[in-house]
C-alpha cells in the first residue's frame, strides 16, 4: 500500500497536507518574450515564481577579444552590432574615448552631427521598446504603429549613413557621410545630405502626434496599467546597488543621466529636462521611455537651430596609432551608461578594450526583483527592463 | 417529400448541413480575423492567396495544417492528448443544435435550451484541461490548469446574465426567449413595435454576458490560457497537424456558437418585426447571421485593441464586479417582471 493510499482511506485525510513540490519551469533561450536568447531557469509554485537564475551567454560573440585583433578604424563596425536597435550611440562613447586618447578633438559641426544621430538612435530604440512592450503584456497593435514611426527615423540615419542599423559613421576626429549624400561633386558630398534638417524637424513634429496616438492607445489602456502599475518595484536605493542606470535607473527616483551629470559632445549647450519616476515600478519605467522620446525630439530641434558650419573631419594621421596610456569614455546611451575601457599599448591596435554594456548591468537584478511575481508579471518586468540579448553577451 | 421524413435522414442532413455552414463560418471568421486585424494596424493583411483580397488564405492555412505531421511528444499521454481536440472541437459544434434559426429552423428544440447550452460550451474547458494535462510539457499544463481556474471566474457571471434573460421570458426555450422578444410591446399608429431584450432593461445583461463569453472563448484580454508572449502557446504548444487546426477552428466556431447565442437572447435572434411565417424562416438565417457578424466584430475589434489582464485580476473583475452585479442585475429584472 503506497502512502498515497494511506492518505486517501484514513479518516483524517482532510487534514493530511499533500505536498506539492515545486516546478523547475526553463524559461527560453528560445522563448516569445525573452529578446533573444535569455535562458531563465525558475523554480516555481503555481505560477508564483520562487528563485530565478538567469543563464546569459548564448550570444556570446567575443567582441572584446575581437577587437584586439582589429584596428581601431574597423573597431567601430563592431561596436554598432553590440546593443543593434541603438547602434549609431554604441560608437559614440568609442570614438570619444579614442579621440581622448590620441589627442584629436573633432570639429563643432561633426559633434553636432554627433548629438543628432545618437537623438535620434534614441527615439528609434525607444520605438522599439513602445512597440513590443505592449506586445509582451498581450497587446498587439501598438507594435505597427511604433515600428511604421521608427521605419522613418531609421530612413534618416540611412540618408546619412548609408546604414539603417549599423551606421558605423564615426570616424576619429569626425563623421564621414555616405558617399553620395549631397551633391555629386566631392567637395559637398562631404556633408550632409540636402534637405535633411528640414526632414529631420518635420520627422520630430510626426513625433509629436505618433505619441499622442500611442498614448491614447497603449499609456492610458486601462488594463496596461493594471498589469504595470505597481508591478516589479525597485527601490531607487536597490536600484543603484544593482547598477542599474538609463531610465530604469530614472524610474526608481534617481535623477542621474550622464547628459547632464557628465556633459560630453556638446550636450551642455542644449536644454532639455531629464525624466525622473517615483515608484520605479513597471509603469515609470514605461513611461520614463515614453517622456525621454519627447526630450530627445526638443534636443534635436536644438541641435538643428544650434549647428555650425565648417568641416566635418579634423586633420588626423593617415595611419591611426594611439599612443601608450589607457581611458575610460561613457555616455548616455537610450539603455543607460555604456563606456569602453581602451588600453592602448601604442600601435594600431588596442592592447584591451573593456565593453561596460548597459544591457548586463541591468539584467543583474533580474533574480532580485522577480523573486515571488507570478509568471505574467515576469514578462512584464522583464520586458520593461528593455535589455538587449546582444548588449547583455556581447 | 416521404424520404426525407425518416428521423435518420433528417438527422444525418442537419448534422451535414450544420457542420458545412459552422466551418464554413469558422474559415470566414478567420478570413475576418486576419483582414480586420491587419486594416486595425495599418497592414493589409493577407492579399495573393486566391488571387484578390487574399479571399483563400484561410483554406491555404488548413490546407498546410493538414500536409503538417502530427507530433506527439514523447512524454504526452497519447489516448488524452489524441481526444482533447475532438472534446473541444465537439462542445463548439454541439451549441449549434439548439440555435433557433427561423420559426420552424432548429436542430432541436429544447425546453432546457438555454441549460443546454451552457452546460455543453463548458465542456470545452475540459478538452482544454486535457490538452494542457497530457502533452507532457510544464507550458502546457499552466496553460491548461489556467483554462480551469478561468472556468471558475467566467462561467458565474454568464450563468447569472442568462438567469436575468430566462426570467424575463419565463422560459428556458431559446425559440420561447426568441418569441418573447417578438411580442407587440406597443403600437405606434398601427404598426406594431417589438423590441429584443437589450432595449428591455438588458443591456447590463448583455455586457456582462459578452465580457464572460470572451473569457470563455479564451481571446483577448482573457487570453491567460494561451498567452504567446508567457507561456509560447499555452496548451497549445505541443499541437500540430489536424489536431491544432480542430483547436483552432473550434475556437472560431464557438466564438460564432457564442455570438449565436448572445444575438438569440438579448438582440432578438432570428426576428425582424414584420417578417412572419415563411418568410420569417427564409429571412430568419440572414437576419440572425446579421446580428451575429456584428458580435464577432466587436470580439475581433477588442482582440486587436487591448492587451492581456493577468490571471488574478480576471478573478478579481468576475468576483468583485460582475457576479454582484448580475446578481443586482437579477434582482432589478425579477422586481419588474413580478411589478408590471
Amino acid at each position: 500500500m503506497t502512502s498515497l493510499d494511506m492518505i486517501h482511506r484514513s479518516e483524517a485525510a482532510v487534514s493530511v497536507e499533500l505536498q506539492t513540490p515545486d516546478m523547475t519551469l526553463n524559461i527560453g533561450p528560445q522563448h516569445p518574450s525573452t529578446h533573444g536568447v535569455l535562458r531563465l531557469v525558475a523554480k516555481v509554485d503555481g505560477e508564483r515564481i520562487q528563485d530565478v537564475e538567469p543563464v546569459i551567454g548564448y550570444m556570446h560573440r567575443g567582441y572584446e577579444k575581437l577587437s584586439e585583433v582589429r584596428t581601431y578604424a574597423q573597431i567601430t563596425a563592431l561596436v554598432n552590432r553590440i546593443d543593434w536597435v541603438s547602434g549609431f550611440a554604441n560608437e559614440v562613447p568609442f570614438i570619444i574615448g579614442l579621440e581622448k586618447l590620441m589627442g584629436v578633438e573633432a570639429p563643432e559641426r561633426a559633434q553636432w552631427i554627433r548629438v543628432i544621430l545618437s537623438e535620434l538612435a534614441r527615439i528609434s530604440s525607444h520605438l522599439v521598446f513602445m512597440a513590443s512592450y505592449p506586445l509582451e503584456l498581450g497587446g498587439t497593435t501598438p507594435l505597427m504603429f511604433a515600428l511604421r514611426e521608427r521605419e522613418y527615423i531609421l530612413e534618416l540615419i540611412e540618408e546619412v549613413t548609408g546604414g539603417r542599423f549599423h551606421p558605423n559613421f564615426n570616424r576619429v576626429g569626425g563623421v564621414k557621410p555616405a558617399y553620395g549624400g549631397g551633391s555629386t561633386t566631392k567637395k559637398q558630398s562631404m556633408d550632409l545630405p540636402q534637405g535633411f534638417f528640414q526632414r529631420t524637424s518635420d520627422a520630430m513634429d510626426r513625433m509629436d502626434t505618433i505619441l499622442d496616438q500611442l498614448s491614447e492607445l497603449a499609456t492610458g489602456n486601462e488594463i496596461i496599467k493594471m498589469r504595470t502599475v505597481d508591478v516589479g518595484v525597485i527601490p531607487g536605493d536597490k536600484a543603484l546597488e544593482y547598477g542599474l542606470t538609463g531610465p530604469n535607473l530614472r524610474a526608481s527616483g534617481v535623477g542621474y543621466d550622464l547628459r547632464k551629470a557628465d556633459p560630453y559632445l556638446t550636450y551642455d549647450q542644449v536644454e532639455f529636462d531629464v525624466p525622473v519616476g517615483r515608484d520605479g515600478d513597471c509603469y515609470d519605467r514605461y513611461m520614463m521611455r515614453f517622456l525621454e522620446i519627447r526630450e530627445s525630439s526638443k534636443i534635436v530641434r536644438q541641435a538643428i537651430d544650434k549647428i555650425p558650419s565648417g568641416p566635418l573631419q579634423a586633420k588626423v594621421p593617415r595611419v591611426l596609432k594611439a599612443p601608450a596610456g589607457q581611458v575610460y569614455s561613457r555616455a548616455e546611451n537610450p539603455k543607460g551608461e555604456f563606456g569602453y575601457f581602451i588600453v592602448s599599448e601604442g600601435g594600431k591596435m588596442p592592447y584591451r578594450l573593456k565593453i561596460r554594456s548597459t544591457s548586463f548591468s541591468n539584467l543583474t537584478i533580474l533574480p532580485w526583483v522577480l523573486q515571488g511575481q507570478l509568471i505574467p508579471d515576469l514578462v512584464a518586468i522583464m520586458g520593461s527592463l528593455d535589455f538587449v540579448l546582444g548588449d547583455v553577451d556581447r | 417529400m416521404e424520404f426525407f421524413d425518416g428521423f435518420w435522414i433528417q438527422l444525418v442532413l442537419k448534422v451535414a448541413v450544420g457542420l458545412l455552414v459552422i466551418l464554413t463560418g469558422a474559415l470566414v471568421v478567420i478570413y475576418a480575423e486576419v483582414k480586420i486585424g491587419g486594416h486595425m494596424q495599418t497592414r493589409i493583411g493577407p492579399y495573393y492567396a486566391g488571387g484578390r483580397w487574399g479571399w483563400a488564405q484561410p483554406l491555404a492555412d488548413a490546407a498546410k495544417f493538414l500536409q503538417k505531421e502530427d507530433l506527439a511528444p514523447d512524454g504526452a499521454d497519447r489516448k488524452v492528448y489524441g481526444f482533447a481536440p475532438y472534446v473541444v472541437m465537439m462542445s463548439a459544434l454541439a451549441v449549434f443544435a439548439v440555435i433557433p434559426m427561423g420559426p420552424d429552423l432548429v436542430g432541436a428544440d429544447l425546453d432546457v435550451g438555454v441549460y443546454f447550452v451552457l452546460a455543453i460550451s463548458s465542456i470545452s474547458v475540459l478538452g482544454v484541461l486535457m490538452a494542457g494535462w497530457s502533452s507532457g510539457n510544464k507550458y502546457s499544463l499552466i496553460g491548461g490548469l489556467r483554462a480551469a481556474a478561468q472556468l471558475i471566474a467566467y462561467e458565474l457571471p454568464l450563468v447569472l446574465a442568462v438567469v436575468a434573460v430566462v426570467i424575463q421570458a419565463s422560459t428556458m426555450s431559446l425559440n420561447g426567449i426568441v418569441e418573447a422578444q417578438n411580442e407587440t410591446l406597443f403600437t405606434i399608429g398601427s404598426f406594431d413595435v417589438a423590441l429584443p431584450y437589450i432595449f428591455r432593461g438588458q443591456i447590463v445583461s448583455f455586457a456582462i454576458f459578452m465580457i464572460a463569453a470572451v473569457a470563455e472563448l479564451s481571446r483577448i484580454p482573457f487570453d491567460m490560457p494561451i498567452a504567446e508572449s508567457e507561456l509560447t502557446m499555452g496548451y497549445l504548444t505541443e499541437y500540430s497537424g489536424i489536431r491544432f487546426t480542430m483547436f483552432f477552428l473550434g475556437e472560431y466556431a464557438s466564438m460564432i456558437g457564442l455570438s449565436a447565442i448572445a444575438a438569440t437572447m438579448f438582440l432578438g435572434g432570428y426576428s425582424v418585426p414584420g417578417l412572419e411565417g415563411v418568410s420569417a424562416n427564409l429571412g430568419g438565417p440572414i437576419v440572425l447571421l446579421l446580428k451575429v457578424s456584428v458580435l464577432v466584430f466587436v470580439i475581433l475589434w477588442i482582440r486587436w485593441t487591448w492587451p492581456r489582464l493577468r490571471e488574478d485580476q480576471l478573478q478579481h473583475l468576475a468576483w468583485r464586479w460582475l457576479i454582484p452585479l448580475a446578481l443586482v442585475n437579477i434582482a432589478v429584472i425579477a422586481v419588474f417582471k413580478v411589478a408590471f
